[in-house]
């Protein structure tokens, strides 16, 4: 196993470990904590796949959060609590999004990119303001957590071992797939794509492929996000959120499947819990460190830790 | 030496003002080493852009292998046989120099929605990768990174990566270009393994090495064809010696 492998395993057994260390220390608070941290954790290795694998500068991946809060929120709110149904609805639809937006964005290149990929997440976002059905700009509650059978999400514990066992199943899913001949395609646009043309590759079936698993990925995050936090508003869409997501891949080390998880914990945890804790002006702190490190550690905080190539 | 496998007729570009290719007529015979040679700036490359389909012409038409591709992307053009280099060294600098071999050859091996099995491990993608990097002479540099090759062996292994797709047509746009002496001669020894077995267009400057391996020559001067023949034909020819071979023929 690699250095970073290695690292990234002990990391996933501390995550395991928290909530019977926090029953121990009577802090059950950190279970939601870790939570949620594992949930941007997802999303981020989520635009990982695009941004650090890809090279496609997304600015408007917190779309798909909201994409997938919604379609747990909205079916909620008439009754409908199947967790399979909703959760499925979060993935096809989030797709099928990413489908319209990379199919009218992936024709542009740099700056046009992330400006039509963030335009369109504004778009949802106004749209979610508007339509008063579900709340507007307040959101919504939502009535109950999903069902899912024997899995009971509403025991705190429980819901945290399924988001666990779901981070693991995305850095699976995402080893797999930037190693398969897909992935090859995908990072050797992010290489040289004029070349990939060259060699014969038709490259933007490619790019509109790994757009739409993304969107999926994330929009997977944007169910758990809803059942953790029970509200659903359309925030959850804000750019200031994509821009969130977008920092935690790039301060954990963008092309790296432990990078994203690495940054959503430490930019959540600096930004929920460390800094309020220390100093009410922590907003003026983070700025600063977060371009230190841009500008320190090129390659993100796991770029900190020397290894071959990551394979 | 064959027929007739590409026919280019009227090819004619410009960017703004500038004529870069003015109604280009050109006949690439089956089996042949054509070369096209022509001071800087005569649009060679846009010639050889427009022959791969990354440059649109303002008119004219492109045959290859009996069908009308002046339509056809660059990439559905690699997969009917026509295969570039670039001037400017163009690889995966960040793949190593057998993944950038085993990327061509799977953009010709069907589909590449495989989501699952590992690339680097597929032995039909590794094992042709690995034999064309042995044949243009760099099999000992299979695990080292692109960007970290000379300059030299980059511009073997674009040449890897063209003959990887098991192309019809070579287009090769200077393959010697900013080489040293020795470079230059292990590139114009490599070439001459093609020579024969592979149809080649090649653009160049180096006189040596185009009379070296020609068949036949192109002369290229302000976005015109202004001759086209055997080399012994095109070093007396005077309109040549006049706008291009200058003082350097006599
Ligand atoms: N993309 C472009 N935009 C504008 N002018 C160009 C472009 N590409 C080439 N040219 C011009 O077209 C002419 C032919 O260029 P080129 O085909 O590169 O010549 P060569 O390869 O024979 O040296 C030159 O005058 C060059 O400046
Ligand atoms: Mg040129």
């Amino acid at each position: 196993m690699s250095r970073r492998a290695a690292v990234l395993a002990i990391g996933l057994v501390l995550l395991a470990l928290v909530p019977p260390v926090a029953a121990a220390i009577g802090q059950p608070f950190y279970v939601d904590v870790f939570r949620r941290v594992m949930i941007f954790a997802i999303a981020a290795i989520s635009l990982d796949l695009i941004l650090g694998y890809g090279g496609m500068v997304s600015f408007g991946h917190a779309a798909y959060l909201g994409i997938g809060a919604y379609a747990v929120g909205i079916p909620a709110f008439y009754g409908i609590h199947n967790g399979w149904l909703q959760w499925t609805i979060a993935i096809v639809v989030s797709a099928a999004v990413a489908l319209l937006i990379g199919a009218v964005s992936l024709r542009t290149s740099g700056v046009y990119f992330i400006m039509i990929t963030l335009a369109f997440a504004q778009m949802l976002y106004y749209l979610g303001n508007s339509v008063e059905e579900y709340g507007g700009d307040d959101g919504m509650r939502l009535a109950a957590r999903s069902a899912l059978g024997v899995v009971d999400l509403r025991n705190g514990t429980t819901f945290y071992y399924v988001v666990l066992a779901l981070l693991v199943l995305s850095l699976a899913v995402g080893h797999r797939l930037i190693n398969s001949r897909f992935g090859m395609v995908v990072r050797g646009v992010r290489s040289n794509e004029p070349r990939m043309r060259a060699i014969g590759f038709s490259t933007f079936r490619y790019k509109l492929v790994a757009f739409m698993v993304a969107g999926a990925m994330c929009g997977l995050a944007g169910a758990l996000l809803v059942n953790h936090t029970e509200y659903v508003t359309p925030e959850f869409m804000h750019w200031t959120r994509s821009g969130d997501i977008m920092f935690m891949v790039i301060l954990g080390g963008m092309g790296t499947l432990g990078g994203p998880v690495l940054g959503a914990v430490v930019l959540r945890l600096l930004e929920d819990l460390i800094l309020p804790a220390w100093t009410q002006h922590w907003q003026a702190i983070l700025g600063p460190f977060l371009v230190l490190i841009v500008l320190f550690a090129k390659r993100g905080l796991v770029g900190l830790l020397p290894e071959r190539r990551d394979g | 030496m064959g027929d007739v496998l590409l026919e280019v007729r009227g090819l004619t570009k410009s960017f703004g003002g500038l004529i870069a290719t003015n109604r280009v007529d050109l006949q690439i015979l089956e089996g042949e080493s054509h070369a096209i040679i022509g001071p800087n700036g005569a649009g060679k490359t846009t010639l050889i852009a427009q022959l791969a389909g990354d440059l649109r012409p303002d008119a004219g038409t492109i045959a290859f292998a009996g069908g009308d591709i002046t339509a056809l992307t660059a990439p559905a053009r690699s997969r009917r046989g026509l295969a570039r280099s670039f001037q400017i060294t163009s690889v995966f600098r960040d793949f190593t120099a057998l993944d950038n071999v085993a990327l061509a050859v799977q953009a010709h091996a069907g589909h590449s929605f495989r989501f699952w099995r590992p690339a680097r491990r597929d032995g039909t993608l590794r094992q042709p990768a690995a034999a064309v990097l042995e044949s243009v002479g760099l099999g000992a540099r299979a695990g080292v990174l692109a960007a970290n090759l000379a300059h030299g062996e980059q511009r073997q292994l674009e040449i890897a990566m063209v003959l990887a797709t098991r192309p019809r047509l070579l287009l090769l746009d200077e393959p010697m270009a900013g080489m040293g002496l020795e470079e230059s001669q292990r590139m114009i020894d490599l070439l001459r393994t093609l020579k024969g077995s592979h149809t080649l267009l090649l653009v160049e400057h180096d006189m040596d090495a185009v009379f070296a391996l020609a068949d036949r020559i192109s002369v290229m001067v302000y976005g015109r064809i202004i001759a086209s023949g055997p080399p012994e034909e095109i070093r007396a020819n005077a309109e040549v010696r006049e706008a291009y071979l200058g003082e350097d023929a006599r």
